[in-house]
């Protein structure tokens, strides 16, 4: 059995921002949606089926809110499937959209993935208070921080290392008019003297809580042969998850992580990252995730990430840029934010990235995760066609 | 239904690589489970499906699994019943927010990809921690519907009602789906509500919400199910009699009860129609009919008559594990087949609102539909 | 895109309406949970000062607070056993944000305990120190919030150093 090719013929996003007053949850994803059918000069009758993600159902106070979006999505007597991985559904949400078009399935079908964080309180929906169990966590910030600390202890990385991602990242979200946090007057010097929420991780080196979606119009090799404008083509897909919590987990970098990278460099073909990738976008909610995940996906050997943040290569002139469109830093509809790694790494091979696209990037990896950093989901995507 | 049976759609649903089920548990439902944890809940079926087929977690292709946040009252609450997988080394793991039976669905779309050869499907609901009735008004349209706080008997209360004044069927005959599902549960150990009083004792009973009494409705159930699926000859080999799922396809309608036609199902229709159940005679049919309106509903968009026995488990009716009653559908349905019962047999799911979104699935033995 | 005050300029009976762009929607629901049987067992010892973890018969790993089953094994883990109120600080954060909902003072430290004898750390706040002193793999002993005890990890106030000598890394190298 040989999957059929899969193209990206579609992305679309909306203006993430902390609160989208003028549209109800339906208009926010369907504004993504119309956005990605455009994109792809396609309309609601070309779609086969429509594949949604997002967080916790908490997070909007909706429960299972793809029922109520059915008609906003154009998915009446259509096929339409929820997808929940935590942090990673974005990415998920992708792939198991991805793999209808593989098997044969459907021809074309659309994905989306969103948040609202607005509508309810999704610290609220992180800390809802379990009697037996003492909460501590304060939200994400507090889970990650530790893990945070174990990768400086263990790497020796010098304290700077999370300032200087969460700079970069933030004069990169400048170039991209979609992102949340435009902040013009942002020196290294502020984020560096920000305060210290989750010791030793800093206000400015923390994601924002936005609204948002993204959209993606997927397809085969005849409906990427009709596009109107160059295709992204999969070339490597995979999911991998751990237990939240287990004897002998590597919170810094996790088995899960390595080998889900592993399994999408196999897929592709690729047997040095470093070199043969041209652009990342990682999923890096804290800014200090930028190092860890460099070794974790194989771009640095174990304790060297952070040498080659310091040493400028996953800059937008770097060669391994690493979140040129800004990034979860930047911008962090939760439930969307894995899915717009895997639109912007497509954005980036198709030459539509607009004012921050890498020069000639043929090979993109976009990258999520979630939950206890254990669910992982990534995609490889090319210029060219497998196997051309 | 008047219309005629849609013709198939171009779906690459019934093509593609022969996949079936090859192993189905589930647990004992019961109104309670107070001292069982989810994992606690999920783990023993899933030990019961791995024992069947001589598999170990880490020699599945695929995991999927479906569930509620909403409905264990915690967000990310699938990420505890993992535990009870045994996710180490790492798997290729997938999680919908939606009955098991898309779950189900995922990983028969994984297995046609040709990227894995056997997976695990398993689901849960625990519906004790909450009132169930109104954790579900939370998945209506959230500005218009749910601010009123219509709970599912009273949405399933108006379709009955449509279905009455429609003249397609009366209390009398709700009540005989009662009484013939609560008997046939008699059979299945794992049900909750087993035999019923006869139909004249039931219509002297006060309504729940009219047209339905307490019959009409389901159970408030806690319960898991677990299902192993295999491509080809590893199905072959995990089982001497797998049930092939011929065509598997899924619907969806639009959300308000109020733009539709209550007595009418639409999408399981179109999504019969895809997944060939059409084609020839049914031995048997598993429906996620909660009430016994539904049942009525897809009776007429299945075309199915009286000489198609319906939910010989009991179905929904004698245990209604919210978010795992469609993924034991399917798992009943291939149970018929694995023992020889049946040799061709339809399963449905059901998700939202008075029957909003529908998913059927065709499952034949090796020989097909002979009996 | 329409705008919803153009939209409502076309409907002639609804002109100058101000529309509406935000509706609250107040919803409660209440939920009983249970902590299932292995945890039940942990919080149970919890009022008489025990701290009762659970050892896989499969791996040998000990777990505290037990979680229903091995997460690495996938089984139950039915062989119990009392840990010592001692362990080793593995990581850590300080909490200079106050969560809503969250009844803790900030600042704070919150850290990932090693019991001596577990596989995992126990999540925990530490006190009785400044927080500048805190560091990975010091020792720290269990305090009880007398006043608390009950069937909850809020039995524990926090842990304290020990003023033992910090413990070897290898002791706690894998098992943060
Ligand atoms: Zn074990």
């Amino acid at each position: 059995m040989s999957k059929q090719p899969v193209a990206v013929v579609g992305v679309g996003q909306t203006k993430h921002v902390a609160a989208r007053q003028d549209v109800s949850i339906a208009g926010l994803v369907r504004e993504a949606a119309v956005r990605a059918l455009a994109d792809a000069e396609l309309g609601w009758a070309d779609i086969d089926a429509v594949v949604i993600g997002k967080a916790p159902d908490f997070f909007e106070g909706v429960m299972m809110p793809e029922l109520y979006l059915a008609e906003a999505l154009g998915a009446v007597g259509k096929p339409m499937l929820r997808v929940h991985t935590a942090g990673s559904v974005g990415g998920s949400t992708a792939l198991v959209a991805a793999n209808l078009v593989a098997a044969g399935v459907h021809g074309t079908v659309l994905t989306v993935a969103f948040e609202k964080q607005s509508e309810s309180n999704a610290m609220w929906g992180l800390s809802l208070p379990i009697p037996f169990q003492q909460p501590l966590t304060a939200g994400a910030g507090g889970f990650f921080a530790p893990h945070v600390r174990a990768y400086m202890r263990r790497t020796g990385a010098p304290d700077t290392v999370g300032s200087l991602v969460a700079f970069k990242d933030r004069r990169n979200a400048l170039k991209n008019p979609y992102a949340h946090l435009h902040e013009h007057d942002l020196t290294l010097e502020r984020v560096q003297s920000s305060p210290m929420l989750w010791d030793p991780i800093r206000y400015s080196e923390t994601c924002p809580s936005s609204d948002g979606a993204c959209a993606l119009v997927l397809t085969g090799a005849r409906g990427a042969a009709r596009a109107p404008r160059p295709p992204a083509w999969v070339h490597g897909g995979a999911m991998r998850s751990e237990p939240t919590i287990f004897a002998g987990k590597d919170y810094v970098s996790p088995q899960a992580g390595r080998d889900c990278a592993a399994d999408v460099y196999r897929q592709a073909g690729v047997t040095d990252p470093r070199r043969q990738l041209d652009v990342v976008e990682m999923y890096v909610p804290f800014s200090w995730y930028e190092p860890m995940w460099l070794e974790n996906l194989g771009f640095a050997d174990q304790g060297e990430g952070w040498k080659l943040v310091e040493a400028g290569v996953t800059e937008l002139d770097g060669d391994l840029p690493v979140n040129p469109s800004g990034g979860v830093l930047s911008s962090n509809p939760i439930g969307a934010s894995g899915m717009i790694r895997f639109a912007e790494a497509a954005l980036q091979v198709r030459g539509l990235a607009g004012e921050h696209q890498i020069d000639g990037a043929r090979r993109a990896l976009g990258h999520a995760y979630g939950g206890g950093a254990q669910f992982f989901s990534m995609w490889l995507v090319g210029s060219d066609r497998p196997g051309s | 239904m008047s219309s005629p049976a849609p013709s198939p759609v171009h779906s690459g649903a019934r093509s593609g690589r022969d996949v079936a089920v090859v192993a189905f548990a589930q647990s004992s439902h019961t109104r309670r489970t107070d001292q069982l944890s989810e994992v606690e809940l999920v783990m023993p079926v899933l030990h019961d499906v791995l024992k069947q087929t001589g598999l170990t977690a880490n020699r599945i292709g695929f995991t999927c699994s479906g569930s509620s946040d909403y409905l264990a009252g915690r967000a990310f609450s699938f990420t505890m019943a993992l535990d009870g997988v045994g996710a180490w080394p790492p798997i290729s793991e997938s999680h919908v927010e939606m009955d098991g039976a898309w779950a189900l669905y995922e990983a028969w779309v994984k297995l046609q990809t040709g990227e894995a050869d056997t997976a695990l499907v398993y689901s849960y609901g625990k519906s004790s921690p909450g009132s169930v009735r109104d954790v579900l008004t939370r998945q209506l349209d959230p500005y218009t519907l749910a601010p009123l706080w219509p709970d599912s008997i009273a949405l399933a209360a108006l379709q009955a009602q449509a279905l009455i004044d429609a003249g397609l069927t009366d209390e009398r005959g709700l009540a005989r789906t009662a009484v013939r599902s609560r008997r046939a549960a008699t059979a299945n150990p794992h049900a909750q509500l087993r035999g019923s009083a006869d139909v004249e004792d039931l219509l002297r009973r006060p309504y729940e919400v009219e047209p339905l009494r307490r019959h009409d409705c389901p159970p408030i159930s806690d319960g898991a199910a677990a299902v192993i699926l295999a491509a080809g000859d590893a199905a072959r080999a995990l089982h001497a009699n797998p049930a092939w799922i011929r065509g598997i396809d899924h619907r969806i309608e639009a959300h308000q009860p109020g733009v539709r036609d209550l007595t009418e199902s639409p999408s399981t229709r179109l999504a019969a129609a895809a997944a060939g159940a059409f084609d020839a005679p049914l031995d048997a049919a598993e429906l996620h009919a909660p009430f016994t309106a539904q049942e009525i509903v897809l009776r007429r968009a299945l075309d199915l008559d009286d000489r198609v026995p319906v939910n010989p488990s009991g179905g929904p009716l004698a245990a209604n594990p919210v978010m795992a009653a469609g993924l034991i559908r399917l798992g009943e349905a291939a149970a018929l087949i694995h023992r020889g019962e049946a040799g061709r047999v339809l399963a449905h799911a059901t998700s939202g609102p008075c029957l909003q979104q529908n998913l059927v699935a065709v499952l034949e033995s090796s020989a097909g539909g002979t009996r | 895109m329409t705008t919803a005050a153009e939209l409502l300029a076309g409907i002639p009976e609804l002109a100058g309406a101000e529309p509406v762009t935000r509706v609250t929607i107040p919803a409660r629901l209440e939920y009983t949970y249970s902590p299932g049987s292995a945890q039940a067992r942990f919080l149970t010892a919890l009022p008489e000062k025990r701290l009762l973890a659970e050892r896989c018969p499969q791996c040998t790993r000990v777990y505290v607070p037990p979680r229903g089953a091995c997460p690495t094994c996938g089984i139950a883990t039915p062989e119990q056993l009392e840990l010592p109120h001692t362990g080793t600080v593995t990581t850590f954060c300080i909490v200079n944000i106050a969560a809503k909902g969250l009844d803790v003072e900030v600042p704070y430290c919150y850290a990932y305990v090693l019991l001596d004898g577990a596989h995992v750390g126990l999540h925990a706040r530490i006190g009785d120190t400044p927080y500048a002193d805190v560091r990975i793999g010091q020792r720290v002993e269990a305090v009880w919030d007398d006043r608390r005890l009950g069937p909850s990890l809020a039995s524990i106030s926090h842990f304290r150093p020990t003023g033992e000598p910090d413990a070897d890394p290898e002791s706690y190298r894998r098992w943060m």
